[in-house]
């Protein structure tokens, strides 16, 4: 092992911490192909439940992910451009649910959106609408927990953009939403797509605020990270492939993405 | 039609405070040390910052007025801005960056890229239509800033620093290209640090410092009498501090006979002009009253004239020709003899 720059050796203190660091991350992927049952993974990923599971988290991501793109580009825009009162304050609320233990958004969730909830009751007695334990419920839960990713990662491009194209095409006779659809999305374009995958990522392995929120109904609301879960009581066989399925999907995904768009997942110089 | 601008705007340290009017067919060029102020001042007319109080106004149509709560943003006002780093949309090619102006006024695509190509065929810069910004050098990268801020047909045309992040040759271009459109029916402003420019392309020079205007005038009104140190040194002349009584200048270390002023006795500006100081080897005869000795601190060659560095007790700069030069013998640390007529040196109060 040698080090990019002439000078010296690499610590070999340093090389044995790192690599430690990285047998934390290899350990357990090594270990789930190990103990992947091949012989049985075929019938098991092409059974009728585990297919809807995938169809399901696949369709729930992708809706979660167009919409962070809707209206989570719009808010980083605002975040990034202008001064309001309390714009600390509502950057950290925006982002707090990152922090935050997954089940406890869906507590939140139920509290907002379930059949006694602040906006769940008036919604079912005018409009007879039940939100939880339905397909919107994941795509809530999943956006609840996923679109402060697109916001943060998309508002940080915004902010180190050069304003002065943005004033050029202000003098030019832009107006300001023209420049944003513009200028500011094509000049930001690269975030965007990172920001997406960020959370589409984040998306399709939500969890514990979707089965609090929406529960664990097959074909509505049982994703695959959830059915996983599930299998793990009858079948640790089931578990195991059907993690190795998430496994591959997330990590194509990541590798086809990362040498344009994830400079800081791609190969370091 | 005249760009009128009487405006007061705070920006933290330096208060902006700006009488400036620019007609129609005129250039001006804006002077200024390092934050004095000249980029804010064209901000501001372009509308991409307030006014805090005053007003700026093309002909008849009010752009900026508090009093009234009058405001024209920038995509309002008939304003092109070429940016010091020109500021190119690096999505879009060439012709798409020219074109954008007229797309963003609800232009179709055809006929937008129609007259963003006629624009590029007019700076004889159509080769580049389909090239991308990235890959334009700084002489292009500016013709194609300053294709794009024409597509519109603004009235007034603003230049920060256009020559700043040029190399020497595409400068030389730049100029040139300016100065063939001079008189083309806009009201230009040029912001600069550099006087040549300043004195060659435009047909006024405003000084700011520290926020204000010091100076406006012609280029020849400059040169015949700059009103302040900044002014004089940024037209290579030699500015000396002084207190004056009579006709007598009293720099502290030695003192200097002037010629007919107006001025009262007490603080005052002098301005030497470097091609009115003689150079002899031996004290010079007859009788000019202001002769002293120095040495040679430098020797700088130009095309046409040798600027000779004096140092003390009176460090200021010559200009002599290379033949005149040659016929001295000097080299850099002689002594030399240096001589100048009182009736050139003018005198200001302050």
């Amino acid at each position: 092992m040698t080090s990019r720059r002439a000078n010296g050796r690499t610590p070999i203190v340093i090389v044995v911490l790192g690599a430690v660091a990285c047998l934390v991350f290899a350990l357990p992927l090594v270990a789930l192909l190990v103990r992947v049952p091949w012989r049985s993974v075929g019938s098991i990923l092409t059974s009728a439940a585990a297919l809807e599971a995938l169809w399901l988290s696949i369709v729930t991501s992708v809706v979660t992910t167009l919409l962070a793109l809707g209206i989570g580009v719009p808010l980083a825009w605002l975040l990034a451009r202008t001064h309001f009162f309390g714009k600390t304050f509502v950057r950290a609320v925006c982002t707090l649910s990152m922090v935050l233990p997954p089940v406890v958004a869906g507590v939140a969730l139920l509290a907002t959106y379930g059949r006694r909830g602040i906006i769940g009751s008036p919604l079912e007695a005018v409009f007879g609408l039940r939100l939880p334990f339905t397909m919107p419920a994941v795509v809530i839960a999943q956006l609840f927990v996923a679109m402060p990713f697109l916001v943060l990662t998309v508002e940080s491009a915004f902010n180190s953009a050069d304003q002065t194209v943005e004033d050029a095409a202000r003098t030019l006779g832009a107006s300001a939403l023209y420049t944003f659809v513009h200028v500011n999305l094509p000049q930001a374009r690269s975030s965007i797509i990172a920001g997406a995958v960020l959370t589409w990522a984040r998306a399709l392995g939500e969890f514990g605020a979707t089965i609090t929120f929406a529960g664990n109904f097959p074909g509505t609301t049982r994703t695959l990270p959830i059915a996983t879960y599930l299998s793990l009581e009858s079948d640790l066989g089931e578990a195991l492939a059907m993690s190795m399925m998430l496994v591959v999907v997330s990590l194509t995904v990541l590798i086809a993405m990362r040498a344009r768009f994830l400079p800081t997942l791609g190969e370091s110089r | 039609m005249t760009l009128s601008a009487e405006f007061v705007r705070r920006l933290g340290a330096v208060t902006l405070d700006v009488t400036v009017h620019v007609d129609r067919g005129e250039t001006l060029a804006i002077v200024g040390p390092n934050g004095a102020g000249k980029t804010s001042t064209l901000r501001t007319l372009a509308g991409l910052e307030r006014i805090d109080s005053g007003l700026v106004s093309w002909s008849n149509e009010v752009w900026d007025d508090p009093s009234s709560q009058t405001f024209r943003g920038p995509d309002e006002r008939a304003v092109g801005f070429v940016f010091q780093q020109f500021a190119l949309f690096d999505h879009l090619s060439v012709l798409d960056n020219v074109a954008f102006g007229l797309r963003a006024r609800g232009v179709r695509r055809i006929e937008a890229r129609r007259r963003a190509s006629e624009l590029l065929d007019q700076l004889s810069a159509h080769a580049l239509a389909h090239r991308a910004p990235v890959t334009l050098s700084g002489g292009e990268a500016q013709k194609v800033a300053l294709a794009r801020s024409l597509a519109v047909s603004p009235h007034v045309l603003l230049l920060d620093e256009p020559f700043a992040a040029l190399d020497a040759t595409s400068r030389t271009d730049a100029r040139r290209l300016l100065q063939e459109q001079r008189g083309d029916g806009l009201a230009r402003i040029l912001v600069t640090h550099d006087a040549v420019d300043a004195l060659t392309l435009a047909d006024r020079i405003l000084v700011m410092e520290n926020g204000r205007v010091t100076q406006i005038g012609t280029p020849d009104e400059l040169v015949a009498m700059p009103r302040t140190m900044f002014a004089a040194e940024i037209l290579g002349l030699n500015p000396l501090r002084g207190r004056l009584a009579g006709q007598v200048l009293d720099l502290g270390n030695m003192t200097l006979t002037v010629g007919a002023h107006e001025c009262s006795d007490g603080a005052a500006l002098a301005v030497i002009r470097p091609r009115s100081v003689s150079l002899h080897v031996a004290q010079p005869e007859g009788s000019p009253r202001n002769v002293w000795t120095s040495s040679i601190a430098g020797v700088d060659r130009s095309v046409d004239r040798v600027r000779v560095r004096l140092a003390g007790p009176l460090p200021i700069a010559v200009e002599v020709t290379h033949g005149g030069f040659e016929a001295l013998g000097l080299r850099e640390g002689d002594t030399v003899w240096a001589s100048v007529k009182a009736s050139e040196i003018s005198v200001r109060q302050g």
